[in-house]
């Protein structure tokens, strides 16, 4: 066996093991166990850093091992599990390893005290286990299962305070609406099936290219697994769940909700890119970069600091989906690789805010103030330098400013969909989407540095008690604010202007599956021609965005109020977050709901009482009918009929037993002389 | 016949009710406990059979065949294969646990053991039976004790309950006499099952009953009669009323046995006597699949008593089975000779009927548990029980899980297999069922969230955790379902022989065929 398979079943089993231990264990082991999960963990990134090493090592573009195992054989059908490790599995196996380590530390602090500490380590492991299914998955069945243990472990960590209705509310809402999403996936997946017969990926690619499965079915399934990102990537229209999830856990959020778990649909589609249609993917496109814009059009109102991220996180989640339907699906893992840094790093800062926030409202009393909400912060700079300079990191990052990792990768996304558009020109949205949401990014990301950190405190009282958070929670602020520069994404090269590097090197373009389908080296060169527009574009839009951030929220030569004032509708649907959820509770949750109580009534009420009872009346009624007859009309009257005739019969003629032999003799005489009369006529 | 494994499997209740029998009333420890070792052997008996049953052959293993009523054609004839080997298992160890859930009757205890007893031999016997006769006998056998057990033992409403259960079931075998009767009659005046799975579908060729082949009336006769059982729409109220009248552990057994003898039946007695009316009929069979996935998951929906709400949700996964079992005409040459879907669909659905079994025996055994403390099932009276209860939270969420098809779990895998089995032969069906896991999980985690969630409830502040015994009824069933849910090869490998059997009796006749 492959020594890269060895290592990926030890990083696959060994936080199983540990959910294992601290489900059972957990709250009677020291310290409740928490070195339990960190031990596995950091075991795991341990091997994940000497599996990444060798990758670097190899250096070899085409490098792939494979292995599986039937796991089912019906003789006819068959189903092989198995691992399938190549470049991006390492090096997406490494970015899940790294944050889950970090928040696992992080959380050391942020989750101390609480009661059910022990359930918290034990679903942060059931969580990295059912990640890296995802991960290593060399098909589908391993992949939808993981899929939806993603789901479970997401649902149980939003609802992890589930003594809040919000908390349990969004869990519930994350897992359906995942669901959602999750039926297109397995139509998309019986499509395959049924047209290739196997459920692994290289049957499926090699199913593909000999045409046994093409035209519309092949575009519909593509559609269909891309249903299930539409529910994990939280894209629009199934977007919705993403910000309740962060009721969960701060370093929860950071590690599931907006580094690994979400981007779990971008990697799939980037792993299957090979399948998808033009058709498909123009779909893919639309959806991703409608939702790019469309979510940070609604973060630009959000006052809670999580809110922000949330809708950042589904708006450059768009972003990584556009790039894979515009074709440029490298980039989009570029992007999804460096995003995992600066959004963890932005989180975790959040918590840290979060975290002090709460410290302070818990000194002096104050119950009912919203720590999360940013019109309460202000100022934190001082009391908070190192969650300060991170999330400035994170922020520029984000924003695309040279020297850091954000800017490499979304000028990669951008020159992509700029060279979609320019060989389809019909499609121009796709860049206004883009270089629009960019825009904004950098306005949202900076309106929230300055509301937090910047300028006079909003409250003196709190103000006092704030303080920088302590050191667990400060490492994979630092450790994920350096990943946040360009460097480590360049090298060997220091280029920041440039994404030429190991990533490059080692993440190939490789030509569609589908026949006649896009071409490696015409993403490429169209990537290659756009790159320097797309390059200036990006740093006009991102500094414009900036710049108005700046002169709203720190300056205040502008005043944010008119602003909102002026554009009034458009204030109100951005903070009204387009009122989606409420246009899904009048169209689709209340009529559902109406739905199955008219069924239940019909059903029981109706059905059962009246149709099912009925026969039940009816044969009662008709048995009382037989009844009547058989005793009225049968034996009362036929029968005992018969007896009372021979009874009054036997009445009348008792009147002629006198006993008098004469009289009898009369009878007998007479009987006789009529027998004769009649006899001799 | 080294082992008679078979009779040991139904007679040993019997033997435990002989010995209940000679128990005075009031030892009724005594009672319970003789009756946890009659089940108790039988489980281990149901174990040995296991572990020597021949995976590799789809054939009839262990048979017994003794004369009983010659004059008739009539014997005594028993005979397990795939088809019958799972729910020989999960039989002796349903009934097992449900006499540990049933420790705490303490009304006419004698009487309750003496008929349970009784309930397990039917029902084993039903299971295991290859003379028609027998079947019939072991069929009825059944049916008595159960409106006994719910019609005593029961809730408020048990009386109408039990005879509704009665009279629903008793419909039912009347049209199957009258189908069996007509078997022996035309098939050379045999009740052996075997011989009728070799002679029926050559000696109903081509008879007339009215106009229409007898094959179709025979089939709807039997169909109406097992799908009672199952039970298929529209013949499913009765199964809500009896599930929530029944005591715990009658719940149990009717969940995890009882219904899965429709199933049992279609497969053995429509799909190997009548394979020609499989081709006529799989659309409809699973169309009404479809329809119980949709209306059983809408009605769960609604539910706010949380035994109906779990009775509905059975009536949603059975319909998942049906859906499985029409994808046998997937291997007809008239569908492409798709052997592979019709393989996944029939396994998927024998399997579907077995997890099913092991899960929804988890569900109303927790229902129990809850009733027994809060003395209600009113989803919305409870609230933040997760808080004072996290064990049972725990086992309760497993089984909840397990019942919304978690992966990991048993479930999923049947019904992933169902669906994908049926998919190629009846994309609209089951692409709309599709949503029915929706729904699924819908109901069940909307469910969850209410007993579960929230602040607690003051009124439960003392509300005990759930205890050993109860644990113990619920563990092993946990077990099962996450072992056959990782791995499910092995167990499968059990089924597929038999399965491949069916298909090729199904394929012979259906491709030939073609019913007036």
């Amino acid at each position: 066996m492959n020594i890269f398979i060895k290592y990926a079943l030890v990083i696959y089993f060994l936080p199983l093991l540990a959910f294992i231990i601290q489900t059972f264990f957990g709250n009677k082991l020291p310290r409740k166990g928490d070195w339990v999960s960190i031990g596995a963990i950091l075991i795991t990134l341990t091997l994940a850093i000497s599996m990444f090493a060798g990758m670097l090592l190899n250096y070899d573009p085409d490098f792939v091992v494979q292995e599986s195992f039937t796991w089912m054989n019906l003789g006819n059908f068959k189903i092989e599990i198995g691992f399938l490790i190549d470049n991006m599995t390492i090096i997406m196996l490494l970015v899940v390893a790294l944050i889950s380590s970090m928040s696992h530390i992080y959380s050391i602090k942020y989750m101390e005290g609480d009661p059910r500490y022990h359930r918290y380590f034990s679903f942060l492991s059931l969580f990295t286990f059912s990640m890296n299914g995802i991960v290593l998955a060399d098909n589908l069945v391993l992949l939808y299962m993981s899929w939806e243990l993603v789901g479970l472990s997401s649902y149980l960590l939003i609802g992890f305070w589930f003594e809040k209705d919000s908390a349990s509310n969004a869990g519930k809402k994350a897992f359906l609406t995942n669901r959602v999403g999750d039926i297109g996936f397995f139509i998309g997946i019986m499509l395959f099936f049924t047209a290739i017969g196997s459920f692994s990926y290289s049957d499926l690619f090699a199913g593909v290219q000999a045409g046994k499965i093409a035209g519309a079915t092949l575009t519909v399934a593509g559609i269909g697994l891309f249903m299930g990102a539409v529910g994990k990537s939280a894209q629009f229209p199934l977007h919705i769940w993403l910000p309740d999830a962060m009721e969960g856990p701060t370093p929860v959020s950071a590690l599931i909700h907006a580094a690994t778990m979400v981007a779990a649909g971008v990697y799939m589609m980037v792993r299957l890119f090979g399948v998808m249609t033009a058709d498909a993917l123009l779909v893919v496109a639309y959806i991703g970069g409608f939702t790019a814009l469309f979510a940070s059009l609604i973060a630009i109102t959000r006052k809670d600091i999580k809110q922000v991220l949330a809708y950042s996180t589904v708006s450059q989640l768009g972003y990584m989906i556009l790039s894979v339907g515009t074709g440029a699906y490298i980039a989009a893992f570029f992007h999804l690789l460096t995003h995992a840094m600066f959004k963890a790093n932005l989180f975790f800062g959040a918590g840290s805010v979060i975290h002090s926030m709460h410290h302070g409202l818990h000194k002096i009393d104050d119950h009912d103030t919203d720590p999360q909400d940013m019109n309460n912060m202000g100022g934190l700079k001082s009391k908070m330098p190192v969650t300060y300079i991170s999330m400035l990191v994170g922020s520029l990052a984000i924003s695309g400013v040279p020297f850091f990792s954000g800017f490499l990768s979304k000028d990669a996304i951008l020159a992509g969909t700029l060279a979609y558009a320019s060989h389809n020109p019909a499609h121009f949205l796709l860049p206004v989407f883009g270089f629009g949401a960019a825009l904004l990014t950098a306005f949202y990301m900076f309106r929230m540095i300055f509301l937090t950190f910047h300028n006079e405190p909003k409250r003196e009282d709190i103000f006092g008690h704030i303080h920088e958070s302590p050191a667990v929670m400060k490492l994979p602020l630092i450790l994920l604010s350096i990943l946040s520069l360009f460097i480590f994404y360049t090298l060997p090269h220091f280029n920041p202007f440039s994404d030429m590097g190991w990533f490059k090197h080692l993440m190939e373009y490789k030509d569609s599956f589908v026949p006649g389908g896009i071409l490696a080296h015409s993403t490429e060169e169209g990537l290659h021609h756009s790159h320097m527009t797309a390059m200036i574009m990006s740093l006009i839009v991102a500094a414009f965005g900036i710049g108005l951030a700046w002169l709203m929220y720190f300056k205040r030569s502008i005043s944010a109020e008119k602003v909102a004032l002026a554009i009034k509708p458009l204030y109100r649907l951005s903070s009204g977050k387009f009122f989606i959820d409420e246009l899904y509770t009048k169209i689709l949750y209340k009529p559902v709901l109406k739905l199955a109580d008219a069924v239940a009534y019909l059903d029981w009420d109706l059905y059962d009482k009246y149709f099912i009872n009925g026969f039940g009346r009816v044969t009662t009624f008709l048995s009382n009918i037989v009844g009547k007859i058989d005793y009225e009309g049968i034996d009362q009257t036929l029968v005992d009929g018969i007896g009372r005739s021979a009874n009054r019969a036997g009445k009348v003629l008792r009147v002629i037993q006198t006993g008098r032999v004469q009289q009898y003799i009369l009878f007998a005489l007479t009987a006789i002389i009529i027998l004769l009369i009649w006899k001799a006529s | 016949m080294d082992t008679m494994y078979l009779s040991w499997l139904v007679w040993l209740p019997v033997a435990g009710m002989v010995v209940i029998a000679f128990i005075p009333r009031d030892k009724t420890e005594i009672i319970k406990t003789v009756a946890a070792v009659a089940t108790g052997l039988q489980v281990w008996v149901a174990i040995l059979l296991w572990l020597d049953f021949d995976s590799a052959s789809g054939t009839i293993q262990f048979a017994e065949k003794l004369a009983w009523i010659p004059s008739f054609n009539i014997f005594y004839h028993l005979g397990v294969d795939g088809l019958s080997l799972p729910m020989v298992m999960l039989t002796p160890i349903l009934s097992f646990l449900a006499v540990f859930v049933s420790w705490k009757t303490d009304r006419a205890v004698k009487g309750y053991f003496t008929l349970f007893l009784l309930l397990d031999t039917g029902m084993i016997g039903v299971f295991l039976a290859l003379d028609f006769f027998l079947f019939y006998v072991f069929w009825e056998v059944m049916l008595l004790p159960m409106y006994f057990l719910i019609g005593i033992w029961g809730g408020p409403k048990r009386e109408y309950a039990a005879i509704k259960f009665f009279l629903f079931t008793l419909f039912g075998s009347v049209l199957m006499l009258v189908a069996i009767l007509a078997l022996y009659f035309y098939c050379g005046q045999t009740f052996d099952m075997l011989v009728l799975i070799d002679t029926a579908p050559m000696a109903l060729d081509g008879v007339l009953w009215w106009g229409i082949s007898a094959i179709k009336v025979i089939w709807i006769l039997l169909f109406i009669g097992f799908a009672i059982k199952v039970p298929v729409f529209p013949f499913h109220t009765w199964l809500p009323l009896a599930h929530v009248e029944a005591p715990t552990a009658i719940s149990v057994i009717l969940a995890g046995v009882l219904l899965k003898l429709g199933v049992y039946g279609l497969l053995r007695v429509n799909y190997g006597m009548l394979p020609d009316g499989v081709m006529w009929f799989a659309g409809a069979i699973a169309f009404l699949g479809l329809v119980n996935v949709i209306w059983g998951g809408l009605c769960a929906l609604a539910q706010t008593d949380l035994k109906k709400l779990v009775a509905y949700s059975s009536i949603n996964h059975m319909g998942y089975a049906l859906i499985g079992m029409a994808a046998v005409i997937a291997a007809s040459s008239a569908n492409g000779s798709n052997f592979g879907a019709a393989e996944a669909g029939l396994t998927g659905a024998v399997f579907q009927m077995f997890n099913h079994g092991t899960i929804s025996a988890m569900l109303f055994i927790l229902v129990g548990v809850i009733y027994d403390r809060a003395h209600h099932r009113d989803i919305n009276g409870f609230g933040g029980l997760a808080k004072q209860m996290p064990i049972f939270t725990a086992v309760a969420g497993v089984a909840f899980f397990a019942g919304l098809g978690l992966p990991g779990m048993s479930g999923f895998v049947s019904e992933f297999m169902c669906f994908v089995g049926a998919f190629p032969v009846f994309r609209t069906i089951v692409i709309i069922s599709a949503f029915g896991i929706l729904l699924n999980a819908a109901y069940f985690l909307w469910a969850f969230q209410r007993i579960f969630f929230g602040e607690l409830n003051e009124k439960y502040t003392k509300l005990p955790d759930i205890n050993g015994r109860e644990l113990f009824a619920v563990i092993p069933l946990a077990v099962i379902t996450i072992l056959l849910g990782v791995y499910p090869g092995p167990f499968l490998d059990m089924i597929k022989e038999t399965m491949t059997v069916i298909i090729d009796q199904v394929v012979i006749w259906g491709d030939m065929a073609v019913l007036p």
